[in-house]
């Protein structure tokens, strides 16, 4: 064959792969918003369910799954952060180094189930916390944490090495260079990592399932148990009882998770040239 | 554990630093150490409290009766998971013969083909591929897919196909977006010596490119092989859960982690503990995965 001729040929078939993978995310998308915007009024969101076909709105769902995922937010920002300086500003490549990475790459891969269990496990049965918010943000928080470190250890490598000369040239400590030049100039793309960190504790079923509990119930303090959205999404859908409030709540899932992901991206363009 | 610092940084020979500042400087770097020793604390502590749990089921049971008895019924006392193994394994082959071409696909065009302007809407759906929640997934697949599997097969359109469509739109991203990055790290000059010898696009990017960056779209193929291994939620929702050797493609069936999440809220006992081996088998399995990536990695490095 004329290898001009193969040649256009192939790069179509790339064209139309690269097209396929576009058009499943707009079907994906599409198909969610045609078949829960019916769905969404202001009762919707801020009513409770009601009887046995859960009628009515999804809120104490929607404040269970805000409540997890700033919760979980709130435990691992410190750690990964701290733990990204260290890897980054700190450490020597050695063997130490590599199994800390070898362990965050370990948790990145975990499969959601098991750390579902290991949460069940843990915090739930042994550590005596119950089905709740803290449980589930605790299991939450060793998902996010590989995913906060990788980005914040881009963002601090990423920082030019004179300004830390210019800062160490003026008589800092190693910290201070650390807190006061360093990561202020890599605060944009850490916001960027812990946002996309998330937005995936929102969107995670397995992990919540057995150590918030599936009761639906508003919760106030960290011990409360309560049913987030995924798992309100997946229990409708597979018994069927109210699809358009499954649609509903999918759609709210899908509009969350869409505006962490493009928050992300806005700030990490925003900041690109400071 | 302990490790020197031999940089000249501000606490050297010369004391620059008060010794308060010193003590300071050195409790925060032990804090540091701290945090980032958590993911390995994370990493014993599954080990421990899944491990401990699922142990019983290894020594009470046996362990080739667990790993290779056939029949799981945990009313009458059977608890072979060999079911389950091949279901995984079924489900996580299909998905990985679909999705492989189609992200490795979509990595060449980003990488190779795709113009700046088309390259900006093309890589953000990728990602945001991999940001779908994997419920929404399982949803489209029971609401959408299933009835038109059902349709062609003649079945429920519950089982393994569904299942290959569902999880090969889900790996996608993760390999296309790891591939993607090990064609762009190959070196420019490798490519202007293949067209300037005269080779097309294509030729250059099979001949000369993609041979190049096998490693790493091995690496990305292995950690798709995992993410496809470890889902959970879509393919629970579309394969209808039986955990039996399914007669076909259109058969339900039942995989390692589509059987923990359907009977933990009434297994107790035994049944329990061989849940949490389950679980304990699927974290071996994963770390395996990432232990070959990065042996791979590094074996890569040596050419």
């Amino acid at each position: 064959m004329d290898k001009r001729l193969a040649n256009n040929i192939a790069l179509g078939v790339l064209w139309v792969a690269a097209g396929f993978t576009v058009l499943i995310l707009f079907a994906l998308i599409a198909y969610v918003f045609v078949n829960g915007i019916s769905a969404i009024s202001l009762r919707f969101i801020f009513t409770w369910p009601q009887g046995v076909d859960f009628k009515g709105g999804i809120w104490p769902t929607i404040v269970s799954s805000i409540y997890v995922t700033t919760l979980a937010m709130l435990i691992v920002t410190p750690v990964a952060i701290l733990a990204a300086v260290y890897l980054a500003e700190y450490a020597v490549q050695g063997r130490l180094v590599q199994s800390i990475r070898f362990a965050a790459d370990s948790l990145a891969s975990v499969p959601s189930i098991v750390m579902g269990l290991f949460g069940l496990a843990l915090f739930v049965e042994a550590a005596g916390l119950g089905f709740s918010m803290l449980s589930a943000a605790l299991a939450l928080s060793f998902l996010m944490l590989p995913i906060v470190m990788r980005t914040t250890e881009e963002a601090i490598r990423s920082v030019p090495q004179f300004i830390r000369w210019g800062s160490y040239g003026l008589g800092a400590t190693r910290w201070q260079t650390v807190s006061k030049i360093v990561l202020p100039a890599a605060t944009p793309r850490i916001v960027t990592g812990i946002v996309l960190a998330t937005g995936r504790a929102v969107g995670e079923t397995a992990v919540v399932i057995y150590t918030m509990g599936q009761a639906i119930n508003l919760p106030i303090s960290p011990f409360d148990s309560g049913r987030p959205m995924t798992v309100h999404v997946y229990l409708l859908a597979t018994e069927g009882i109210n699809l358009n409030a499954a649609y509903g709540t999918a759609l709210l899932l899908m509009v969350m998770i869409l505006v962490f992901n493009l928050g992300a991206r806005w700030v990490s363009r925003r900041y690109r040239k400071v | 554990m302990s490790e020197r610092n031999d940089e000249p940084q501000t606490s050297g020979e010369l004391q620059l630093v008060s010794r308060a500042t010193h003590l300071k400087e050195l409790a925060l770097r032990n804090l540091f150490l701290l945090c980032a020793f958590v993911a390995v604390i994370g990493v014993l502590l599954i080990f421990v409290f899944v491990g401990v749990r699922g142990w019983p089921a290894f020594t009470e049971i046996g362990v080739v009766k667990f790993l290779t008895g056939q029949v799981w019924s945990p009313s009458t006392g059977q608890f072979g998971i060999l079911p389950m193994i091949w279901g995984t394994v079924l489900v996580m082959v299909g998905a990985l013969a679909l999705g492989t071409p189609l992200a490795v696909a979509t990595a060449v065009f980003l990488a190779e083909i795709a113009s700046p302007s088309v390259r900006q809407i093309v890589r953000p759906a990728v990602e945001l591929l991999a940001g779908i929640p994997s419920v929404i997934y399982g949803f489209f697949g029971l609401i959408i897919l299933r009835p038109i599997v059902a349709e062609w097969s003649g079945g429920l359109g519950f089982g393994a196909l569904t299942a290959w469509f569902i999880l090969a739109i889900m790996i996608v991203p993760t390999i296309a977006t790891l591939s993607q990055d090990a064609i762009e790290s190959i070196p420019a000059g490798i490519r202007e010596a293949s067209y300037a010898m005269g080779a097309t696009t294509w030729q250059t990017i099979y001949k000369v490119l993609l041979p190049a960056a096998k490693i790493g779209i091995i690496d990305a193929i292995i950690l798709g092989m995992g993410r496809a291994i470890g889902e959970t939620m879509a393919v629970l929702m579309v394969v209808a859960n039986a955990p039996v050797f399914p007669k076909s493609i259109f058969a339900p069936l039942s995989t390692l982690t589509t059987a923990i999440v359907l009977d933990m809220p009434y297994a107790v006992g035994l049944h329990r503990t061989a849940l949490f081996g389950m679980a304990i088998i699927l974290f071996i399995v994963s770390m395996l995965l990432v232990a070959a990536v990065r042996f791979l990695s590094r074996f890569g490095q040596e050419f």
